[in-house]
């Protein structure tokens, strides 16, 4: 059976369906590797299947981030606070995906409540990356990408609010998509920026990306900012990209900094090809993207500093026992709490502090808006803008804990497009050293497209990965 | 204020009204009230992580229709903000309310204009074990979420109010009018109607606002009038002393009337308001609107108009049925059953003599204590006008009506009340009434009229009430 952990997503569903694989064995086999897992990636794995294996995704196991309520089953957001914790019901996203026919195979590690770009944030530890293992996955869905790319799991949802799912996935050399704002119910997932989050894909191929999504994507009662996407999910079948355009934003390419210049390098390749697939190319421009980390990391927070008030240590989850009810509030959260989330917490409050409101979240939000803006300009010209998805390819263990800020610039790319609630997509375009040398690792090539065009986004992601040809095998074959 | 106090009372109130509909704020929980505790509760409103709110439609309707009894200005576009603190009564950490774009603005009730009108949610109960009552030395507390959740309008007036009679009369208008609207229980001390007040004075004359405290926890409007009564006369003898009103939270005991400090505004919380991002705004269609305006019943200004201009009542009893919306309904319903009866007939034996019964018989203002049925006082009334019974003899048949209903003209049969229609009769008792006072009857015949009435007191005593007393006065002067 170990060939059925070749399989992609679309392939092992189809042999379940035709009788020729057995949904029972599948999800063994993966639930095998997922128990032995050497990556850190599960924090916790199902016993057995559950569901009945009907439906598009029937027999599908899937590795849950751990940010995602799941009804009786341990949810932590990767956080001491809520060790223990077993929600009395499950998110709409995973809820959805079994009603696919679709297994939960496990929760997997994240960075704490999202708040990370190196999974290092956990108070699970960190998740190696499947690569490299003296090397990060990204983050914050790093334990969603390395057991992907890992062979933990055949596909993953994680959640992305400034590139969490996409910043990963390029680490990983998988697929990640952070779909359109409003595509994906929120209702379960544990908010870290409610206006921001958003649940996706990540899998090895684009087609499995669309074929999660498909099973996803749809308005939620439950979630009023839900609205689903018109027409639904199509599956991709592009092979070239003749009469579509792209624009190369200079800000968050030519003119980026701290890109490396083997990134750089497989980039330009991957533009090279879109333009051998019939695409067009040429310069866009979004002025204020440049902007986009500095008006994140207050608007984030800000929400943060909101959404993780309820961890008080009264209804659930962790309580440290005190004398008095200031006391218990404090010491909980001070011992519940790890050192980047009360970062974020401190930030975001004091961006909403009467006085400091209009400079901070006011100006940010203002900024928000122009980048929005920006992007609804360049799509008056081009179908999609494609960026380097992560500066870097992945590094090293502990490289840049001890400096915020650096870690903050891995999502320079990423953190426009959930700004703008706009969809976008890394693929795996091919593999670079690192600028001071070692083995050769994945770069992520983004695509992102105006709102609701996920279809034609994973459509376009789809041609240009079948020219790219790109090999899993570094991951797997660790 | 003390009568010829140099000072002027300038209040505003604050009211939450908890809205009666079927289920709460943000989730499908149904409200409730008395049940046990934590029966009505689900993961949104305890808050648990993931959970997200979204807007019971119904709760807008209702916010639509008292800022239309309000005359308020709706917002074309509004919004839910968060605002944070922490409390155990409040899961999420933060109460989504409205803040810089609530619902409806600039409105009037009155005389009393209104500032705005926004909604919320209300927040769970805390029972503290122990006996301070308070969370602080408490041995422990207890926190149901029955309540989490309810949804809330609150009204925020003008500081229009000069008194603290006229914030009491006001608050009964508001609960007049918003009972009517069918859209909460409005009950003080249940809760559904909770109003603070905003109390400073001023000297008289002066156009500025002196510095205002904040008084909580006048849960009847006797306590209302009490609590702002007693802080108005606190703030006087402040000024009086040479001291200053420090800008603070008030607790009103209504056992002695104390009032505690709670918290003082120096270190009043920031609530750092931001717009809640998991609420899509609220933009109210035209439909809506004119669906909340349409569905406004009679109010209480409207109707008190009505029954002077078209009833031709007397601006007193106009008021005292407007404002009082069961006694209106009441008087309504008579007015329909009643044949010919003028309605100033009906509405002076509904505001005066039945209102002054349900007092005597210790039921002030409850008329589910009275057995007298509308149609039967509107018969009462008819008897007395076609008199048939005298106004005295009324005033029994109403006693016994409320005492133990039945059919006024029965009951004028069976206690004989019907008036004395043979004059010779009449004039038989006449005669011996004025037998009976000679003294008085001297002095009638002198011209003093007042001493009349002593004679038409003897004759109504000796006929029980059943003498006509325009009748009973004729005979008499004609004899004397």
């Amino acid at each position: 059976m170990s060939d059925s952990i070749d399989l992609t997503v679309a392939q092992a569903a189809d042999r379940i369906r035709s009788g020729e694989l057995s949904a029972q064995e599948y999800f063994d086999a993966y639930r095998e590797r997922a128990t032995g897992d050497s990556l850190n990636a599960f924090l916790w794995t199902a016993e057995e299947a559950d569901g009945d294996a009907d439906g598009p995704l029937g027999g599908i196991p899937v590795a849950v981030k751990d940010i995602f309520c799941t009804e009786g089953i341990p949810t932590t957001a990767g956080s001491r606070i809520l060790e223990g914790y077993r929600p009395p019901y499950t998110a709409t996203a995973v809820r959805k995906l079994r009603e696919a026919g679709a297994r939960v195979l496990g929760k997997v590690n994240m960075d704490e409540f999202a708040m990370g770009s190196s999974n290092e944030n956990s108070a699970y530890g960190n998740v190696l990356n499947p690569w490299d293992s003296g090397r990060v996955p990204g983050g914050s869905s790093g334990g969603s990408a390395a057991a992907v790319a890992g062979r933990l799991a055949p596909c993953a949802i994680g959640t992305d609010t400034g590139g969490s799912i996409r910043q990963p996935a390029a680490l990983c050399g998988i697929v990640g998509m952070k779909p359109t704002y409003g595509a994906v119910s929120r209702y379960g997932i544990i908010a870290f920026a409610s206006s921001l989050d958003q649940c996706g894909p990540l899998t090895r191929d684009v087609t499995d990306a669309a074929l999660l999504l498909q099973a996803l994507e749809g308005r939620d009662p439950c979630d009023s900012t839900s609205i689903g996407i018109d027409g639904g999910i199509e599956l991709p079948s592009r092979e070239d990209l003749k009469g579509l355009t792209f624009g190369i934003p200079k800000e968050l390419a030519s003119e980026a900094e701290g890109i490396e210049s083997g990134v750089k390098e497989v980039f330009e390749r991957t533009v090279a090809l879109i333009e051998e697939l019939g695409g067009e190319v040429s310069e866009a421009e979004l002025p204020h993207a440049p902007h986009g980390i500095s008006a994140y990391y207050v608007l984030a927070p800000a929400e943060a500093s909101a959404n993780l008030a309820r961890f008080d240590g009264v209804r659930y989850g962790m309580r440290v026992a005190a004398g008095d009810l200031t006391e218990m509030y404090e010491e909980t959260r001070a011992k519940g709490f790890g050192p980047e989330v009360k970062r974020r917490i401190m930030l975001g409050t004091y961006a909403l502090s009467s006085g400091y409101y209009e400079a901070y979240y006011g100006r940010a939000q203002r900024v928000r808006t122009k980048i929005a803006e920006d992007f609804s300009k360049a799509f008056e010209r081009f179908d999609f803008v494609v960026t380097p998805t992560s500066p870097t390819v992945a590094f090293k263990l502990g490289a840049k804990t001890d400096d915020p800020l650096a870690m903050y610039m891995n999502d320079y790319c990423t953190v426009p497009m959930p700004l703008a609630g706009i969809p976008a997509i890394s693929i795996p375009a091919g593999v670079a050293q690192p600028d001071e040398g070692g083995p050769e690792l994945p770069v992520g090539f983004q695509i992102a497209g105006p709102a609701f065009s996920d279809s034609a986004m994973l459509d376009a992601a789809h041609a240009l990965e079948g020219a790219i040809g790109f090999s899993h095998n570094g991951g797997a074959d660790r | 204020m003390s009568p010829g106090s140099d000072y002027e009372a300038v209040v505003g109130l604050e009211i939450h009204v908890q809205l009666s509909t079927k289920t709460k704020m943000f989730c499908g929980c149904a409200l409730s009230f008395g049940d046990d505790p934590n029966v009505h509760t689900c993961p949104v409103c305890l808050g648990h992580p993931g959970t997200l709110p979204t807007i019971n439609e119904e709760a807008i309707r209702y916010a639509l229709m008292i800022a239309a009894a309000l005359e308020c200005e709706v917002a074309p576009r509004s919004e839910f903000a968060r605002k944070n603190y922490f409390y155990p009564d409040l899961p999420k950490g933060y109460q989504i309310s409205q803040y810089d774009l609530p619902i409806a603005v600039n409105g009037r009730l009155g005389d009393v204009r209104i500032h705005r009108a926004h909604l919320e949610e209300d927040a769970a109960k805390l029972i503290h074990v122990g006996e301070s009552g308070r969370i602080h030395g408490s041995g422990a507390s207890l926190v149901d979420f029955n309540r989490g959740g309810t949804p809330l309008v609150e009204i925020v007036t003008e500081p229009d109010i000069r008194s603290a009679a006229q914030a009491r009369e006001w608050a009964q208008l508001l609960r007049t009018t918003i009972r009517q609207l069918g859209v909460s229980d409005v009950n003080m001390e249940e809760g559904s109607l909770r109003v603070d007040g905003n109390i400073s004075i001023r000297p008289v004359g002066s156009d500025e606002l002196g510095v205002k405290t904040e008084l909580k926890n006048m849960n009847s409007f006797r306590f209302l009038e009490r609590g702002i009564e007693a802080e108005l006369s606190r703030q006087q003898d402040l000024l009086d002393g040479g001291e200053e009103v420090v800008q603070e939270t008030l607790h009103f005991d209504p056992n002695d009337g104390s009032l505690t400090s709670l918290r003082s505004k120096e270190y009043a919380h920031d609530y750092r308001y931001f717009p809640e991002p998991d609420l899509v705004p609220v933009v109210p269609t035209e439909q809506m609107l004119t669906e909340a305006r349409d569905s406004l019943p009679e109010l209480p200004a409207a109707r008190r108009e009505r029954y002077v201009s078209d009833l031709g009542l007397s601006e007193e009893a106009a008021t005292t049925l407007a404002f009082q919306a069961e006694l209106a309904e009441y008087f309504e319903r008579a007015l329909a059953a009643a044949d010919g009866t003028p309605a100033k007939a009906i509405a002076n034996w509904v505001t005066g003599e039945l209102v002054a019964a349900l007092r005597q018989a210790g039921a002030e203002g409850d008329l589910a204590a009275s057995k007298a049925s509308p149609e039967a006082v509107a018969a009462l009334a008819g008897l007395v006008e076609g008199k048939t019974i005298s106004h005295g003899a009324g005033k029994q048949v109403l006693a016994k009506l409320v005492a133990g209903g039945g059919d006024p003209a029965e009951i004028v049969e069976q206690e004989g009340l019907a008036q004395i229609s043979d004059s010779s009769e009449l004039e038989a008792i006449v005669d011996r009434a004025i037998e009976a006072e000679p003294q008085a009857a001297e002095q009638v015949r002198q011209g003093n009229e007042k001493a009349i009435g002593r004679l038409v007191g003897a004759v109504m005593k000796e006929s029980k009430g059943r003498a006509d007393g325009g009748t009973v006065t004729k005979l008499i002067r004609e004899r004397l």
